[in-house]
């Protein structure tokens, strides 16, 4: 399934996503398909499956350490599109990674192998708006999402400028800084959710990792909660991993259906 | 759409959050670079806190013994030991007229670090260095110097624990703190606009040196040569020569250990001569990369120089033949070291003394012409525990 028939599914029920991400190969390339069901059980309905890079810098310290445990144990963009292509699940696979390594690949061929792998969409985070027209163009092509990000600090025009050529999803950044869990939500998310006005589904990421959390983000409007580092720090203990990712996703879907909307 | 501005090189890869302070800063650095109230004040710190202008010395020893007329600029001599203090006096002014209170910095060998903490120090900023962990070990005295200047230094424990790693933590830092914060990049890297305000503040060497050799040879020099890690001494002085299409302009990279590649580590810093095009820390430039595209650690004996990536104009540069990319490596660094400290009586950083140990290669061949210049952009007395520590046969 692509991601806006996933949102229009969705919709149709009233409901908002939960959308995941790890870092694929964490701890190992073994692991990642039981982590990706274990999330998909408990309620995810999009994952976000990141190509770790060596030089991560809209990471926090948990990713960071995520990646480079990913890359230890070998991960690498080939093995990354085998393992894509062989997970049997029905939800939309978004990938997740940093423009030198699509560069290197090369641009067409990156697209063309999410395309093969089953990937619905791509999230590039040191990509901005104005340096993006090539990839933007082969995702087209090919009916791959482009899923850019929209930052509390960004202007009104930038923000016209990103919908016109964003598809998927809209990604907020709910505050100024980098990836991690958080204890609160921002006050900035209400703000900029109001700012950004677009048909397109609007998720809101960056810090959320509770339920709780997760609830507010829906009722100040939110179509979809993004979290990664709370899912990444269990993997990081190594500690009933797949039960514990199954219980988060569970708590957080539980608080985004008790959302009033 | 892009923003490259050096042929395919530049531009800006950088999370969205930073776009408006990225734009803030290019509309703040043509607002000021011609105010006659910013230049009056750059001009004072440069010469009465700096102290320049730095002389460009003629080595007569060495100029004796390779058979061409050598010419040092002594950036060595600018207060704080090295080229970086004419940088951070720039950007410090400019995020103050912009109105910021904090900055962040990287830095590698410490020199940067330690140019930022004296401007920070004497502009009142609260100033934050992030410095790796394999750095801080083999630069203590630069720690301290920072410290007593009243700088807060951070340790990046994070991947190689080098310059590439700090450069993402004060990017990190910078993502967060965008409001109240500048970052103060210490070489002609990152996102535009930070490769041409760099640029800019340095070009006073190139641009003293013009005046400083039609005095003492009554013409431009045949050749110029300056170490380049990131490039912001090479950039500073060849800057003001590009148009100068006969002059030689040699980029002195360090060869390390050998010019190879392990897995996941190159021994050599040499992107602009066997780097491919890459995207690092906001540019589009060489680097240093694996086949998939991660970044490869690189190597070299001065902290100064060991990055994986250099600035987007030298690559340009260089592409269009306009500058020639050569290395030395780390025992012709070190026999340089030596020699122009026993000739001439100057300690050479480490860093210079691939430029120095360039011209004592090539001097022979006569490609350098008659007329050489050298940016010896730094001096040696921080690197003379890790010289001591490699002839005891250690690292």
């Amino acid at each position: 399934m692509n991601i806006p028939d996933k949102f229009l599914e969705l919709r149709a029920r009233g409901e908002s996503a939960l959308i995941a991400y790890v870092c694929a190969g964490d701890p190992t390339s073994d692991a990642t398909e039981g982590i990706v069901q274990a999330l998909i059980r408990g309620g995810a309905d999009i994952v976000e499956l990141g190509l770790p890079f060596s030089d991560p810098v809209a990471d926090g310290p948990t990713i960071q350490a995520a990646s480079e445990r990913a890359l230890s144990a070998g991960m690498n963009s080939d093995k990354y599109f085998e393992m894509l292509a062989s997970l049997d699940v029905e939800v939309p696979l978004v990938c997740m990674t940093y423009y030198n390594l699509i560069f290197k690949r090369g641009i067409e061929k990156f697209v063309l192998d999410c395309n093969d792998a089953g990937i619905s969409g791509i999230i590039v985070p040191d990509l901005p708006v104005e340096e993006s027209e090539e990839l933007a163009e082969c995702c087209v092509r090919n009916n791959v999402d482009f899923i850019f990000l929209i930052a509390p600090t960004t202007t009104e025009e930038r923000i016209n400028m990103i919908l016109e050529h964003g598809s998927g999803f809209m990604y907020l950044v709910s505050r100024v800084g980098v990836t991690g869990a958080r204890s609160d939500v921002a006050e900035s998310t209400n703000k900029l959710l109001s700012r950004v006005k677009t048909n397109i589904p609007k998720a809101v990421g960056f810090g959320i990792s509770n339920g709780k959390q997760a609830k507010e983000v829906v009722e100040d409007g939110a179509d979809g909660v993004i979290v990664g580092s709370a899912f990444v720090d269990i993997i990081a203990s190594g500690i009933d991993v797949n039960a514990r990712l199954e219980a988060l996703a569970k708590e957080l879907k539980d608080g985004i259906l008790s959302a009033k909307r | 759409m892009t923003t490259s501005l050096y042929g395919k090189y530049g531009g800006q890869f950088v999370p969205e959050i930073l776009m408006p302070a990225l734009a803030e800063l290019e509309e703040g650095y043509q607002r000021y670079k011609d105010d006659p109230e910013f230049l009056k004040e750059l001009d004072y710190y440069l010469k009465d806190f700096a102290g320049r202008e730095t002389p460009l010395y003629f080595a007569k020893n060495l100029s004796k013994k390779y058979g061409t007329r050598i010419y040092l600029k002594r950036e060595d001599l600018v207060h704080g030991g090295a080229h970086k203090l004419n940088n951070t006096i720039g950007q410090s002014l400019l995020a103050k007229y912009m109105g910021k209170t904090r900055i962040v910095a990287e830095t590698g060998a410490g020199q940067h670090g330690t140019a930022t903490a004296m401007t920070g120090a004497n502009m009142g900023f609260d100033t934050v260095v992030y410095m790796g962990a394999k750095d801080i070990k083999r630069q203590l005295m630069n720690v301290y110097r920072m410290k007593l200047m009243g700088t807060e230094v951070h340790t990046v424990e994070s991947g190689s624990k080098t310059l590439k790693d700090a450069i993402n933590e004060a990017l990190r830092d910078w993502v967060t703190n965008v409001g109240n914060t500048h970052y103060l990049i210490g070489s002609v890297v990152g996102p535009h606009p930070y490769p041409m305000i760099v640029r800019d503040f340095q070009s006073v060497i190139g641009n003293e040196v013009k005046e400083q050799i039609m005095e003492k040879e009554g013409r431009y020099p045949d050749s110029i040569v300056a170490c380049t890690g990131g490039g912001s001494n090479a950039m500073g002085i060849f800057h003001p020569f590009v148009e100068e299409k006969d002059i030689k302009l040699f980029a002195v990279e360090a060869g390390g250990s050998g010019m190879t590649t392990t897995k996941h580590a190159a021994l050599h810093s040499a992107s602009l001569c066997v780097g491919e095009d890459g995207v690092l820390h906001g540019a589009r430039t060489r680097i240093l990369q694996d086949k998939y595209g991660q970044i490869l650690e690189s190597h070299s004996i001065s902290a100064g120089l060991d990055y994986s990536g250099v600035g987007p104009e030298l690559a340009y540069l260089a592409d269009i033949g306009r500058l020639t990319p050569c290395h030395a490596d780390d025992d012709e660094a070190l026999e340089a070291f030596h020699e122009l400290s026993r000739m001439e009586g100057i300690i050479p950083a480490l860093e210079s003394s691939h430029a120095l140990a360039y011209v004592m290669k090539a001097a022979e061949s006569g490609e350098l012409g008659d007329v050489v210049v050298i940016n010896l952009s730094g001096r040696g007395d921080k690197d003379l525990e890790t010289v001591i520590n490699l002839e005891k046969g250690g690292n």
